[in-house]
């Protein structure tokens, strides 16, 4: 054999592309399937939102007794909240929401669509031309798309609790004062452009998930490896898809304060 | 004039890889009519029966189905051919989280326009006609290999193909199972008049319901006929497969 690592995976990663153009090709054509999307957005939403709301309080509550006792060397114990908030809204609670969705969702959609083609099941529904990408894959992805956002929303919300309550507990901060403190420093575009970003990793989680479910061969075994590969590969790509987008969004939008 | 085959594969050849399948298959089958396809493990059956509805694409030659060239076609046209086949897959292929009734009403909900009530009047009269009507609201995993097959011929009858293409039908049944979906393959034929084709190297199954039996090796068909006219070919690989 000739082929190398490298080649490997510059022909994995083409494969990946031109699934994820099937994707765009296909998401906007007929058949609509509405009632599976539902579904779909129900697996994703209500049942991660029990894990994202663990993920939020526990982000808030340890952020705020890490930070307090360098802000209080330093005499600025008054900033925490401000502090709080823009580093959970703007970069660990979207990551941290997409990373923990990613572990869960990924490992369950390699599999479940894994399942699906050793079973011969995606075949099934391929001869009754019943249009199996429009089925499985599409409505995963928007699924995915439109409540990574919406989950992201919600842990962001968790973690500010769990960090006034933290608070409180320390310095009997007034919930007044600690809400306009947090959001005073926040913009708008800060909240629309960190949480939106995480559109952009529902369709990374979802997208590789899906390919690598779609396109195994074999047993039970290569299932396993598709789940594997499916929560690995899309944290890793998450995590590279947010050093360009924060990039991009300082280019554009300029930093806090600017 | 005679009429023309419903399915006709003309000097099909199919390589993964290095790994060449089929080498120059040529099949006739005429309407109305069962063929069986058998030969040992890695013949190519499934592959050949997988270009009939086009989950497999030759790399040479035709695949045609009522008249239609099933390897040029493809999205709208293709599934127009494919609506007009049903497919008994090997291991059921039904979808496990759905339960019996869902897994017929999947199919029928998207390809009819009949009523909520047409459509589970059809659902629970398919299921009577293989025997299994009291299984409605169960979920495949519930059910026993044969029960399985029993229901996945239900979803593929369920809209009235003209050809039915199994692969290996009566595979891990026991004896009495096998002796049962074969004779439910028999009265599908004579009752509902469906053109088949059938991978299978079970010799009680292809006895039961073989108008027409090819044996595959190598990628070629070695000889056709009837059952006893196969088993009298002068192959040692036919020999080996019948234990003569």
């Amino acid at each position: 054999m000739s082929t190398t690592p490298v080649k490997d995976f510059l022909s994995d990663f083409g494969d990946l592309v031109r699934f994820m153009m099937r994707f765009f090709n296909r998401f906007w054509r007929r058949p609509f399937e509405g009632r599976e999307l539902l579904r779909q957005m129900d697996e994703v939403g209500s049942k991660s939102f029990l894990l994202t709301s663990v993920t939020g309080l526990s982000i808030g509550i340890v952020m705020a007794m890490q930070s307090r006792g360098t802000l209080i060397r330093f005499g600025a114990e008054a900033v925490l909240p401000s502090m709080l908030a823009l580093s959970i809204v703007k970069e660990i609670g979207p990551v941290i929401t997409a990373l923990v969705l990613a572990g869960r969702l990924g490992a369950g959609i390699g599999a479940e669509i894994g399942s699906m083609r050793v079973t011969e099941q995606i075949d099934a529904l391929e001869v009754a031309a019943l249009k199996p990408f429009h089925f499985l894959v599409v409505t995963r992805v928007l699924a995915c798309m439109i409540m990574f956002p919406i989950l992201t929303l919600w842990t962001d919300s968790i973690a500010m609790f769990g960090g006034y309550i933290e608070s409180l507990i320390a310095s009997g901060i007034d919930y007044r004062i600690f809400i306009s403190t947090a959001f005073e420093s926040l913009r708008f575009s800060d909240v629309i452009i960190d949480t939106g970003k995480t559109a952009i990793f529902g369709f990374i989680v979802a997208i590789v998930s899906c390919y690598l479910g779609f396109h195994v061969r074999g047993g039970t075994r290569e299932v396993g490896q598709a789940a594997m590969r499916a929560v690995v590969g899309s944290s890793l790509l998450i995590l590279l898809a947010d050093v360009v987008i924060v990039r991009l969004s300082l280019l554009i939008f300029g930093d806090v304060g600017s | 004039m005679t009429e023309a085959p419903v399915i006709e594969l003309r000097d099909v050849y199919k390589s993964f890889g290095s790994n060449e399948v089929l080498k120059g298959v040529d099949l006739l089958v005429e309407n109305d009519t069962s063929a069986v396809v058998m030969g040992g493990s890695g013949s190519g059956k499934s592959v050949l029966i997988k270009h009939i509805v086009g989950l497999l694409n030759p790399d040479k030659g035709q695949i045609i189905v009522n008249g239609k060239r099933v390897d040029q076609l493809v999205g709208d046209e293709l599934d127009t051919v494919r609506l007009t086949i049903g497919y008994l897959f090997q291991s059921g292929a039904l979808f496990d989280s759905m339960t019996v009734y869902e897994n017929l009403d999947f199919f029928l909900e998207r390809h009819s326009s009949d009523s909520e009530s047409e459509r589970a009047e059809r659902i629970m009269e398919t299921l009577s006609w293989v025997g299994l009507p009291e299984k409605r609201d169960e979920f495949p995993a519930q059910l026993s290999g044969g029960q399985k097959k029993r229901i996945a011929l239900a979803r593929a009858i369920i809209m009235e193909p003209e050809i039915l293409l199994y692969d290996e039908p009566t595979t891990g049944l026991d004896p009495v199972s096998v002796r049962s979906v074969s004779e439910l393959i028999v009265k599908l034929r004579e009752e509902k008049g469906v053109t088949s084709v059938t991978i299978t190297h079970d010799l009680l199954c292809a006895e039961i319901i073989a108008d027409s039996i090819h044996f595959l090796h190598e990628g070629r068909f070695l000889t056709s006929g009837s059952l006893d006219e196969v088993r009298r070919y002068n192959h040692a690989a036919i020999a080996t497969f019948f234990g003569n």
